[in-house]
């Protein structure tokens, strides 16, 4: 593009400051978090932390939270005396968590987050309400690949700046082709093309795409989960008065059958089982610490 | 001072621009050879040629640089498995290479269009010269016309390969390991020199840029028609 | 134009018609064919199943729609931004101060070329760090910073490059009448400058809507996002980038449109419009994307 210059007329360029004015202030008015009505965290409401692109744990289905973690996270809010129409559902992508929670934007987050020693010093946890592990996601005809340590000369696939991938390299197999990408989608979207041969991150979400049903039948877990991942809900550090309602909130849900409930409805599709010696867990009766 | 030596070393930046390098010079040299062939097809006298050239820039010129990287990659490789590399070859390496034909395509729309724009600048007289001593068309285009238009278009040519240097960047996103995905890398371990991170990376483009502009300027005045 | 190609060619006689219908016929079905091979190797991915949801209005208003919203809104800020920051940044780089003008002129000149996705990424953790903002406007302000940053130094190149396009005369006469050179400046030299440069400010906003793009790097909710979570859900993400790609067309063509209205309704309130580009002008390293 050229730009070529002329003189110009105050009043075209007043009418091109008012588009843009309004382009702008229309913009201004639209929400565009997660499946709520995001008029902010006024009274009576509550913003809660999730993912919104992982199906079978917590998936944006049209303007509806769908998964695992949305129903923890309905669930616990509803103890606290919030109906789900009360819930803001805010995007908390990982690198973000602890930054959400810190200032305040968000009460806590629900998001497939693990409780670790480095994260408990900038957040307190609650739970866990459930212990996840890495694992592989493999086509259904490939009998290759029967663990971390078979993925040698193969091509491995997982997100940017996840660590997941890196324990494979350095502690499994060192011969692995590692591809990056920005989501998982995409990664198995490869995975089903072909031009993948495995995925990794934790169980549960793999779990969720082998479900989805344009890939049912397609792909398959290893279901040798090799680390182990305690899901936690993150809050404020030193929030005690929440984190003992979490987690009894927590516990109420595990022992009313609830949590198997929503486990069977999420996650016990496309040949994901799961592990019942660590699974429902017991809370943490002092948030972990 | 300290800090900016610690994380060259920790990291491999040279590494990285040297990718940026190898991607700025492959993609140049592709928009360039593309470029050319569509702007010939916008003055030849083919008219699905025309049509078709005319559509390839608006498309170049009209989506995201982000949009094609994506689709190059995702769709062409992962999806279609178009390989560009030899077969057991590593993904990364077609990464690379497809990052370098979507930068090439994108590009070449732009180049495809200084060109044009300096086939605008020889004056008439010339092709119709050329044409009175019975070169044919193509004749004309490569011995009277592509010659001068060219130095016509190193100007608006040198304000694509600048941009194209900084948009090898966008190759971040199907992880070529290129400058700004070594930015990314660096900060996500080393957030405690961020400042430091950035000034390094930023002064890596001035320094890959700046020689550049230089360049083309030199050239453009070195080359200029006077009329 | 017209003239430029017609020119090229002699009027052809029959067998060069005839010869020129053979080459088109052949090279406009050799693309065709290109074409078919790939919607034929994409047929899974472009089936009418993928295409199904986008015949659902809730994906519109739940993904494409904020989407939309949020591109033009980092578009419309970044552009309002920048067109003052560039302004003051040009107006400094032609004070008569040597150190004004030094300082603004390194300042552009370092920034332009930093490339936009850098300093997208550096601005986001910067404020990530140092909570200057978070959570919504997190990315945004990212994606505004990124943006602004880079396009405030070729704004700043227009405002200079305007006022060294206009006439000495203007200049002169100023001073004749006992202006000093900042008052030829302000309210003779850049009012000019400043509407000579509003089809090359529309322009702009194409490049800077095309930008946008690079926020989903940042998480920013933009456009390519939206169409990554109804991926998500379906799967379908080449038809997602297919959508995408048509509404960036549109805008972008129909904003390039508008530069070329104004342009040419500038060009026709003047009898010889003062065109600033000329061979060789600074104007043409304003960057092309």
């Amino acid at each position: 593009m050229f730009h070529h210059f002329t003189a110009a007329t105050a009043r075209a360029a007043a009418g091109a400051a008012l588009a843009f004015v309004l382009v702008s202030s229309m913009s201004a008015c639209s929400g565009t978090s997660g499946s709520s009505d995001a008029t902010g965290s006024a009274q009576g409401r509550i913003a809660i932390g999730v993912k919104l692109d992982q199906p079978g744990t917590s998936l944006k289905v049209g303007n509806d939270l769908k998964g695992f973690d949305a129903d923890v996270a309905r669930y616990v809010a509803a103890k606290m005396g919030y109906q789900p129409s009360q819930i803001d559902f805010k995007e908390a992508v990982s690198a973000q968590r602890e930054t959400m929670i810190e200032s305040g934007q968000v009460k806590f987050v629900v998001g497939t987050y693990s409780i670790t020693d480095s994260r408990k010093q900038r957040v307190d946890f609650a739970g866990p309400y459930f212990i996840a592990g890495q694992d592989l996601l493999v086509r259904s005809d490939d009998n290759s690949i029967t663990g971390p340590d078979s993925l040698n000369g193969k091509k491995l696939c997982s997100v940017t700046g996840s660590t997941s991938a890196q324990t494979i390299k350095t502690k499994y197999a060192t011969g692995v082709d590692l591809q990056e990408m920005d989501s998982y989608s995409k990664c198995v979207q490869a995975l089903a093309g072909g031009q993948i041969d495995a995925l990794t991150t934790d169980n549960v979400i793999l779990a969720g795409y082998a479900a989805q049903s344009q890939y049912q039948g397609k792909l398959k877990l290893v279901n040798k989960p090799f680390t182990t991942e305690k899901y936690g809900i993150g809050l404020k550090k030193g929030d005690t008065a929440t984190c003992t309602t979490l987690t009894e909130a927590i516990s109420t849900m595990i022992s009313s059958g609830e949590w198997q409930k929503s486990v069977d409805e999420n996650l016990g599709k496309g040949g994901f089982t799961v592990d019942t010696s660590t699974n429902p867990p017991t809370p943490a009766a002092n948030c972990g610490n | 001072m300290n800090d900016l030596l610690d994380l060259m070393r920790q990291f491999h930046i040279l590494e990285a621009f040297w990718m940026t390098i190898k991607i700025s010079l492959l993609g140049m040299l592709g928009a360039l050879v593309l470029g050319t062939v569509v702007a010939v097809m916008r003055v030849s006298p083919i008219g699905v040629f025309q049509l078709f050239a005319k559509a390839y820039v608006s498309l170049c010129v009209n989506l995201p640089l982000t949009l094609v990287v994506f689709f190059a990659f995702f769709a062409m490789f992962l999806l279609l498995g178009i390989h560009l590399a030899p077969p057991g070859s590593r993904n990364s390496t077609e990464a690379f290479l497809w990052g370098v034909v979507a930068i090439a395509v994108y590009h070449s729309g732009f180049v495809a269009e200084a060109i044009r724009s300096g086939i605008n600048t020889v004056p008439l007289g010339q092709a119709e010269a050329a044409r009175a001593i019975g070169l044919t068309f193509g004749q004309t285009l490569t011995s009277v016309v592509l010659p001068q238009a060219l130095r016509g278009a190193i100007s608006p040519l040198g304000t694509t390969a600048n941009s194209l240097v900084k948009n090898t960047t966008v190759l971040a996103t199907i992880g070529v390991a290129e400058a700004s995905y070594q930015m990314a890398n660096m900060i996500e371990f080393r957030s405690d020199a961020l400042y430091a991170i950035f000034f390094i990376m930023a002064a890596g483009f001035v320094i890959l840029t700046l020689p550049l502009n230089v360049f083309f300027t030199r050239l453009s005045t070195k080359l200029a028609v006077t009329r | 134009m017209s003239e430029g190609q017609s020119v090229l060619f002699d009027v052809p006689g029959p067998r060069t018609r005839r010869r020129n219908r053979i080459i088109g016929v052949v090279g406009g079905a050799l693309i065709l064919a290109l074409l078919a091979g790939l919607v034929w190797g994409l047929r899974e991915q472009l089936a009418p199943r993928k295409w199904q949801p986008f015949a659902d209005a809730t994906t519109w208003t739940a993904y494409l729609l904020p989407g939309l919203l949020a591109t033009l809104r980092a578009a419309v800020i970044s552009v309002l931004a920048s067109s003052a920051i560039g302004l003051l940044l040009g107006m400094g780089r032609l004070s008569h101060v040597k150190a004004i003008s030094w300082l603004c002129g390194l300042v552009v000149e370092f920034f332009r070329s930093v490339p936009v996705l850098m300093m997208m990424v550096f601005s986001y953790y910067a404020y990530l760090s140092t909570g200057l903002f978070s959570g919504d406007v997190l990315s945004l302000m990212g994606v505004v910073t990124g943006l602004t940053v880079y396009n405030s130094c070729v704004m700043a190149e227009l405002v200079r490059a305007g006022v060294h396009g206009l006439p000495a005369g203007q200049l002169e006469a100023g001073q004749a009448i006992g202006l000093t050179h900042s008052q030829v400046l302000r309210s003779i030299q850049l009012p000019q400058a400043i509407s000579a440069m509003l089809p090359s400010l529309v322009s702009q906003l194409v490049i800077i809507l095309k930008d946008t793009a690079l926020g989903y790097m940042i998480t920013y909710p933009e456009l390519l996002r939206a169409a990554q979570y109804i991926d998500a859900v379906y799967g379908n993400l080449v038809v997602g980038f297919l959508i995408v790609a048509v509404i960036f067309y549109i805008l972008n063509w129909s904003l390039t449109r508008l530069a070329h209205m104004l342009e040419a309704r500038l060009r026709s309130r003047r009898i010889a419009p003062a065109r600033i580009v000329g061979p060789g002008a600074p104007l043409d390293e304003v960057e092309i994307s």
